[in-house]
């Protein structure tokens, strides 16, 4: 029964970094209709920045804003100079420009810093959680955190006039301009703010993966299987997803004879297949009431 | 007086395909105009092209000043509302937001709200559903929330699509009274394309006719009703 319960947490806190990551996957989708193959590199070279600044000697938290602002002002600068020229371009030259993204930040971050792995320290400690043996206090910051980051997401989205801009650039377009939304801005918004919260990803799972160049692949795998099982119209189905294909993930490695690490991955991937053909809109994806 | 919105060699294009042919025309501030004619006469084309949804050439000068090369959004902010075929509702927002996000350009905050209470005046039906997800409204209720989005703008002219367009006669006749109350209280000028000549006719001022892209006839509401061409082509009778 411990164990159950341990796993079930431990699932629940690297669910918390599957859902910033399927929550900034989405940001960008319901902005461009796209997903962001190079959302997992733009977040670890956020967290390289991060490391840089810490190694310069800036604090954690001050580094850490830095980073979260650095990353904001990057992912709009990426979408201006990038993707709003392919706006109307053919998907298949999205996602092309999506993979090269992909291949020149993880280069590039590899260039700068190599390729050997570094210590990232965690601003939580990893001792026991309150006391208990079942969590570690880094596993209870990273649940906080994306917990906290779903709540500002919400009332951002809800209660301010820039928030319901953006929906409405998100869901309408041509009706967004028409009551003189500047919609290509919301979309870069949306990059900026997906790249602020990969980043936020990127600095929680860096103390427990080690920092270098290829950490983020596999997270991203299962962001992306978190944002689909959740709906990928839906912030809030992102995060549900990202807690549930964490809590799966560690269920399966444990109780499953035989699937331990090494059939991990094909099983979010198997996953993101079952739930297309199954319930293409996930969970949570909104059915739209229409009457005419 | 100089005209409000005037209009000279309009020429529209999808894709290849020519729409408007040199299209002449302008409105009086202050004016209930109707542009009338036959499905695909090009009166849809004429709003888009006044707010660069289509491309276009030729000159369109707002209040003395052209549009040419303005993105729809800036369009927008000179105080041109554009409630387009279709209404253009936000469908999976509520009401008040959608009456919130035609003032999106605006940043008076308490002028806004007095908007918001000034439309719930003018269209109870929206206040009782002021919550409600817009599109659960029926096609009048949308209809009149297109109407009052627009107006939250508070804009010098309101461009109209085919307002009548699948709604039942009774609130036809509803929403035209509304039009017409906006136009002499709000002193907005109002252009309105519509398919119900009849009305359309007996509620505005001017009238101009619209024939494969190019205006064929115009003049007051009363004379074009009455000229023969126009009643064997558009009211029938």
């Amino acid at each position: 029964m411990e164990l159950l319960t341990n796993q079930i947490l431990a699932g629940i806190a690297t669910g918390a970094i599957y859902a910033c990551m399927a929550l900034a996957v989405v940001m960008i989708y319901q902005a461009i209709d796209h997903l962001n193959f190079a959302q997992g590199e733009m977040a670890m070279f956020s967290t390289f920045m991060a490391w840089q600044m810490m190694q310069w000697g800036v604090p954690y938290w001050a580094a850490f804003v830095l980073t979260l602002i650095l990353s904001f002002i990057g992912g709009i600068a990426i979408e201006r100079l990038l993707f709003k020229p392919l706006a109307k371009a053919p998907i298949l030259t999205n996602v092309a420009g999506f993979i090269a993204l992909f291949a020149i930040v993880n280069s590039v971050a590899g260039l700068i810093w190599d390729f050997t792995i570094k210590q990232f320290p965690s601003p939580f400690g990893s001792a026991p959680f309150l006391g208990s043996q079942l969590i570690s206090t880094h596993q209870a910051g990273m649940i906080g955190v994306t917990i906290g980051l779903l709540v500002l997401l919400f009332l951002f989205f809800r209660f301010t006039r820039i928030g319901l801009a953006m929906r409405a650039a998100a869901t309408l377009p041509e009706s967004a301009r028409l009551v003189g939304i500047n919609t290509s801005w919301m979309i870069a918004l949306g990059w900026g703010m997906a790249s602020a919260i990969g980043a936020i990803a990127g600095l929680l799972i860096a103390p427990v993966v080690f920092l270098e160049p290829n950490m983020m692949g596999g997270v991203l795998i299962y962001g992306f299987a978190a944002a689909v099982l959740g709906g990928l119209s839906s912030p809030l189905g992102a995060v549900v997803g990202g807690f549930l294909v964490g809590i799966f993930e560690n269920l399966v490695g444990t109780y499953i004879p035989g699937a331990g690490n090494e059939l991990k991955l094909p099983i979010a991937l198997a996953l993101i297949v079952i739930v297309l053909v199954v319930k293409p809109s996930g969970l949570f994806g909104h059915t739209v009431i229409k009457r005419v | 007086m100089t005209a409000m919105l005037d209009i000279k060699d309009l020429r529209a294009y999808y894709g290849q395909v020519q729409a408007l042919h040199g299209l002449e025309f302008h409105l009086k501030e202050g004016s209930m105009t109707t542009l009338l004619g036959a499905n695909g006469a090009g009166k849809t084309t004429t709003l888009r092209a006044i707010c660069n949804m289509v491309r276009s050439t030729g000159t369109i000068e707002f209040e003395g000043k052209p549009l040419s090369g303005k993105s729809t959004e800036n369009i927008v902010r000179l105080g041109i509302a554009h409630v387009p075929q279709g209404r253009g509702t936000f469908t999976t927002m509520t009401v008040e937001e959608n009456l919130q996000l035609g003032a999106i350009s605006r940043s008076d905050r308490a002028g806004i709200a007095d908007d918001v209470e000034r439309m719930y005046d003018h269209f109870p039906v929206l206040k009782q559903r002021h919550t409600q997800q817009a599109g659960t409204l029926s096609g009048g209720e949308q209809q009149m929330l297109a109407v009052a989005r627009a107006l939250m703008l508070r804009p010098r002219l309101m461009l109209l699509d085919e307002p009548s367009f699948g709604l039942a006669p009774l609130i036809v006749r509803d929403l035209f009274k509304i039009l017409g109350k906006i136009n002499r209280e709000h002193k907005v000028t109002i252009l309105v394309v519509e398919q119900n000549a009849q009305l359309a006719l007996e509620l505005a001022d001017t009238a101009y006719v619209i024939e494969t892209g190019r205006i064929v006839m115009s003049g007051s509401a009363k004379d074009i009703s009455n000229n023969e061409d126009v009643r064997k082509s558009y009211l029938g009778y």
